[in-house]
């Protein structure tokens, strides 16, 4: 059914665009969902991203989850055993991060623009909280950074994710996969032209734990204590009505 | 089919969770062990968290020693007096260790501390298992008629234990000792349980033969009793301090551990007791060499995150 929608929310799109009604408009953009829930079957979702612009150019999507603060360790060698030695801590750090195109971005833009609008991986401004910090033990906690997190699916630099469609339409499938953080997503779509960004548009989209499992999680951080009660008593319960099943047969 | 945990926020298959709960079920109902030093490291290797693992297992072992003791219990095999004095113990000492957990979390050192007391726990109890079996096999061999075990109770023995002071009668055990010496083990036992997610009867049945001299038909009972409100406290405290109690993957758990437990507990009947324990024995010692391993062998990856989500 979505599909369709899309289809006739698109051709409006192109008409006001081609009739002038929105010619100041070069660039609109939107979700097909705007609130991906994370249920008790929750294993990654997909999202589309559609548009349409009012001539050629390059599209690129980088998506962004909630900013939070990371602590990483490294392990150092203690006799015969590894173990966590040094820490340093990282502030605002996208929990997600995601960049797609419609080709290689390099080919259309320069490096000054992908290091302005923090576009791809390597461009990621990241704060540390200890000022004092060697550029070295920047770059080493940098890279572990994006490559732990691109191991668990949550970078991405994929490109050529953007499909164009006669210079006018594009569509991407955003992937999500099933350890996504929750939050509040920023979605922002850039127009190339010429090397320059002409338009950007900025999309929300929400991803918050909802059914059984959310209201676990809310439990038991919100009203621990209760929750480790009743644990318990679920535990005690399920322990004695065992054996008393066992015992009869 | 995938189901998502709410606590170790990850998607784990089902079927993997209520086989695993089944196959330590199986080997606890076999050996007549707890079982939460075979699980929780089994947690660690498919990915949940140490932390999470730990909660979740002292909250999966108050179940199982409910269902444990109650047969014990109609039988008359627990020792009140004695149990209360080791819950007492085991109360300080899990409330320190929750603490010490805590800590140990913010140092980013937990995981070290667990895996370490892990190795030394099982690499000891394996290699004691494995050498008193293989004894016991070669003797079986060399006289297949003589096996008579030994008494663990050296009547009239007297050391500096029985010098300490507050000296209570323990009438079911027939033991007039210091209330310091099950206070002290069932401290130790409570540190145990919150830091590495067991029950501690593998240390507490062994201390309650060999250094109270309890008799042994009601060392299992009082040690299941004593263990339920140590796994409780671990339990609470966790879950309120930590955050780290998935009651979805201790249910899960749960479910296929007491099937396992009770097709253990009828095979273990017909099998012959000495093989079975060269068996655990192998089984303790694979685990302990597979966790010393990943401690000793170069990391692929030095770095990691620390702390969970913060």
């Amino acid at each position: 059914m979505s599909v369709r929608v899309i289809l006739v929310a698109l051709a409006i799109a192109v008409g006001l665009t081609r009739t002038g009604v929105a010619q100041s408009v070069p660039l609109v953009a939107d979700l097909s969902n705007h609130l991906v829930a994370i249920t008790t079957g929750f294993t990654g979702t997909d999202v589309l991203l559609f548009g349409a612009t009012d001539g050629p150019g390059d599209v690129v999507i980088v998506v962004r989850g909630p900013a939070t603060d990371v602590v990483l360790r490294r392990k150092d060698r203690f006799g015969p055993i590894w173990a966590n030695a040094e820490a340093v801590a990282m502030r605002d750090v996208p929990s997600f991060y995601n960049v797609a195109s419609n080709r290689d971005i390099a080919e259309f833009t320069s490096e000054r623009i992908r290091d302005l609008y923090e576009i791809g991986l390597e461009n990621l401004k990241l704060k540390f909280v200890d000022s004092q910090l060697s550029e070295e033990t920047r770059q080493a906690y940098g890279d572990a950074l994006i490559r732990l997190n691109s191991e668990r699916e949550l970078y991405n630099p994929e490109n050529g994710k953007v499909s164009l469609l006669a210079n006018r339409l594009f569509r991407a499938e955003l992937h999500f996969p099933a350890n996504v953080p929750t939050g509040a997503y920023e979605v922002g779509i850039y127009l190339f032209r010429n090397g320059d960004v002409v338009s950007g548009e900025f999309v929300p989209l929400i991803i918050s734990k909802t059914g059984v499992g959310a209201e676990v999680y809310d439990f038991a951080h919100n009203l621990a204590p209760l929750y480790g009660l009743l644990a318990i008593v679920i535990a005690v319960l399920a322990g004695w009505a065992a054996e008393a099943v066992f015992r009869r047969t | 089919m995938q189901i998502y945990l709410p606590i170790a926020e990850m998607s784990v298959n089902i079927f993997l969770i209520l086989s695993m709960g089944g196959v330590v079920g199986l080997l606890s109902g076999l050996f007549g062990v707890g079982g939460g030093f075979l699980m929780t490291p089994l947690l660690f290797f498919i990915g949940v968290p140490p932390a999470v693992a730990v909660g979740t297992e002292a909250n999966q072992i108050v179940a199982s020693s409910v269902s444990g003791v109650l047969a014990h219990w109609r039988r008359g095999n627990v020792d009140l007096r004695m149990g209360a004095v080791l819950t007492v113990g085991g109360f300080i000492g899990s409330t320190f260790g929750v603490a010490l957990f805590s800590v140990l979390r913010g140092l980013g050192q937990i995981e070290l501390v667990i895996s370490l007391s892990y190795v030394i726990f099982l690499g000891v109890i394996g290699g004691l298992m494995f050498y008193e079996s293989m004894k016991a096999i070669l003797r079986l061999r060399a006289a297949p008629a003589g096996r008579a075990p030994r008494s663990a109770r050296g009547p009239g023995r007297h050391t500096w234990m029985h010098g300490l002071p507050f000296k209570m009668r323990f009438r079911k055990s027939k033991l007039y000792i210091s209330a310091l010496l099950p206070l002290g083990i069932g401290f130790v036992v409570g540190v145990l349980a919150a830091i590495m997610g067991v029950g501690g009867g593998f240390v507490m049945v062994p201390a309650m033969i060999y250094l109270l001299g309890m008799p042994t038909q009601v060392v299992i009972g009082t040690s299941l009793f004593q263990i339920i409100f140590v796994t409780a406290n671990t339990t609470f405290l966790q879950a309120t301090v930590n955050q780290t109690v998935d009651v979805v993957l201790a249910l899960l758990l749960l479910v296929g551990g007491v099937v396992g437990a009770q097709i253990g507990a009828r095979m273990g009947a017909k099998l012959r007791g000495e093989q079975l324990r060269v068996l655990l024995a192998l089984i303790v010692l694979g685990v302990c060499f597979k966790l010393a391993f990943d401690l000793m062998v170069t990391p692929s990856e030095p770095f990691s995150f620390g702390g969970l989500g913060e």
